[in-house]
């Protein structure tokens, strides 16, 4: 099967963050228990004010050091889920945000060259299995660490859901 | 080849010998922690998923302590339901609003013991790693996926150990102490990695020191911050009525480096916003003018924060330009505090005392901040919106420079207000 196909190669617009983007920013507490929608419209105000409203499906976040760092909260990546938000690139994420975006099927890439070779609103192409992020306003491509193979698997089968949903119909045939 | 603590903890989980850092496993789990925030969702898409039962009702553990008491009628339908999905699943310890905060109870109750894995659906988790436990946090979906199976995969961290050396000084904590390794090593130093604090002056920490460098682990990135489980950690748990095992690292374990934290030169510290990291000592920023102190959290909620605290305030008043607000990390702490007078103390300078709860720290209700205003507390998190509006500051440190500030209305260096007698750390 081809990256195309299982969904792990992505074109979207970029958006550009610094480093240490936390998850208060990506999911402010004060709307912790608020319905996904309204939590949605909030990720990442902190630092762009712009981004709930303008974010396009399949838009891609390119960032620095250590995003995601912080809570566990899942209502980080899920936000950019919700948004439409087709992958997270950034030099290095945080243990618990990378885990969570796995775990609900929003693809990450760390690579530490992204950020200098990418511009807000350039047009990006990525490759998750081989780490590839092209820029197809600059043709210049750079290549990330892809994550490792028990990674992939969960993104590919589209996170951790369908995983459980499938345990769960084994252990009733099994009974 | 010798084995790390985490390396000791995940072979154990995984039934293995031996493990190495990089390496995939799947991990049976012990115990698994949830908090009022995530546990709906989690216990909708088990059920969602198929799954009437979770994998073992003695081991799962709830507890109410972030929206408590409920701040609005939202939060009241989390609780309700949470209560439904508890009495659904029969499972045996729920801990209602106002018992303590979730990683305070591990501790306290012996909810978990040396060398065990316990997952939690909160970054802080690791916190009971003082007590030589495997302990950390992971999201909702996980969390759902350990409930139904017991198990959840990993990747061996490799390890960081740290070697405490030399005695604190008068006036200065262990949050100083962990405050300087996060500004030394960065908020993303043990990023992947486990660290483990040991060396000369590990068995120096008290129970409470170790739960707060622990706490501040995740902020500096890892997985697990482990101190030996020692005969400090063997007596905490007799003193619960249960028998334990020393437990720490091989004499040969392999680690990836090792930073020396040297307690002698250590003064009070305070990280700046809007970062971990951003530390500096006290005199950089002394006579700040602060809105709010706060004392209390996971981190620095103890009875030993409140001793301090209640140490510098006595016979002093709270600034009038400045408020401070005081949550217990438990009931029993409350109860202790509430024995010793450190409450009396507390309320007659004017503090403001809050239930045993996350509230103010996350900026979840009770204690956030307008736009423009600025607080100095005693938790872990000084992310721009953490405690409210995003234009809002936060100062990180100990419970003394806090409780100091709070009478002054500006940061202050502890040390200025240090009584001739009997002098504490």
């Amino acid at each position: 099967m081809s990256a195309e196909e299982s969904g792990l190669r992505i074109l979207g617009r970029a958006w550009c963050f610094g480093d240490d983007i936390s998850t208060d920013a990506l999911s402010p507490g004060a709307y912790a228990v608020a319905p996904p929608e309204v939590r949605a419209a909030h990720t990442l105000e902190a630092v762009n004010p712009r981004f709930a409203a303008e974010v396009r499906p399949g838009d891609v976040v390119v960032a620095g050091q250590n995003f995601g760092c912080g809570s566990s909260r899942e209502t980080a990546p899920e936000g950019l889920k919700a948004l439409g938000v087709g992958c997270v690139v950034a030099a290095s994420f945080a243990r618990l945000f990378l885990r969570n975006a796995v775990a609900i099927g929003l693809p990450a890439l760390p690579c530490a060259d992204a950020a200098a070779a990418v511009a807000d609103g350039d047009d990006l192409e990525i490759d998750l299995e081989a780490g590839l992020v092209r820029n197809l306003k600059s043709g210049v491509t750079v290549r990330g660490r892809p994550l490792a193979a028990p990674m992939l698997d969960v993104l590919r089968a589209g996170g951790i859901a369908p995983l459980l949903r499938r345990r769960a119909r084994g252990a009733g045939d099994r009974a | 080849m010798g084995l790390t603590m985490a390396e000791k903890i995940l072979a154990r989980a995984s039934g293995q010998t031996a493990v190495v850092p990089g390496q995939f496993l799947t991990a049976r789990v012990d115990a698994a922690l949830l908090h009022d925030i995530f546990a709906v969702p989690v216990f909708e898409m088990l059920r969602g998923s198929g799954f009437s039962s979770v994998w073992d009702r003695a081991r799962v553990l709830v507890v109410l302590d972030h929206l408590v008491p409920a701040p609005s009628v939202a939060a009241a339908e989390v609780h309700r339901r949470i209560r439904e999905f508890v009495r659904e699943f029969e499972m045996l310890h729920f801990f209602e609003a106002g018992t303590g905060i979730c990683h305070q109870l591990v501790a306290e109750r012996g909810l978990a013991q040396p060398g065990q894995l316990l997952l939690g659906t909160d970054s802080h988790t690791t916190t009971a790693g003082a007590l030589g436990i495997g302990v950390t946090g992971i999201g909702t979906s996980e969390m759902a996926y350990v409930l139904a199976t017991g198990e959840l995969w990993f990747q061996v961290p490799p390890t960081i150990r740290v070697d405490l050396a030399g005695r604190l000084a008068a006036g200065v904590m262990w949050k100083d102490a962990v405050l300087e390794l996060a500004g030394q090593i960065g908020s993303d130093g043990a990023q992947y990695q486990a660290l483990e604090f040991g060396g000369p002056a590990a068995a120096d920490v008290d129970i409470a020191g170790r739960l707060t460098i622990a706490n501040m682990a995740v902020e500096l990135g890892a997985k697990f911050g482990l101190f030996p489980a020692d005969g400090a950690t063997v007596r905490h748990f007799r003193r619960r009525n249960m028998d334990v095992d020393a437990f720490g690292p091989d004499v040969d374990a392999r680690y990836a480096r090792t930073v020396r934290l040297d307690l002698e030169e250590l003064g009070p510290r305070v990280a700046l916003p809007h970062a971990v990291d951003h530390v500096k000592p006290v005199q950089a920023v002394e006579g700040v003018p602060i809105h709010q102190a706060f004392i209390g959290s996971c981190t620095n909620g103890r009875l030993e924060d409140l001793r301090v605290a209640a140490r510098i305030l006595a016979g002093h008043r709270v600034h009038p330009r400045t408020r401070l607000l005081v949550a217990p990390a438990s009931s029993q702490v409350e109860r202790d505090a509430m024995s010793e007078g450190l409450l009396a103390t507390l309320v007659d300078a004017g503090a403001l005392l809050m239930p045993a709860g996350c509230g103010p720290c996350f900026g979840g209700h009770g204690g956030v901040l307008a736009a423009g205003e600025r607080c100095i507390g005693t938790h872990n998190r000084n992310f721009p919106g953490r405690m409210g509006s995003p234009q809002a500051e936060i100062f990180l440190a100990s419970p003394a420079t806090v409780a100091a500030s709070a009478v002054r209305g500006r940061i202050t260096d502890p040390r200025r207000m240090l009584s001739p007698s009997p002098v504490w750390r």
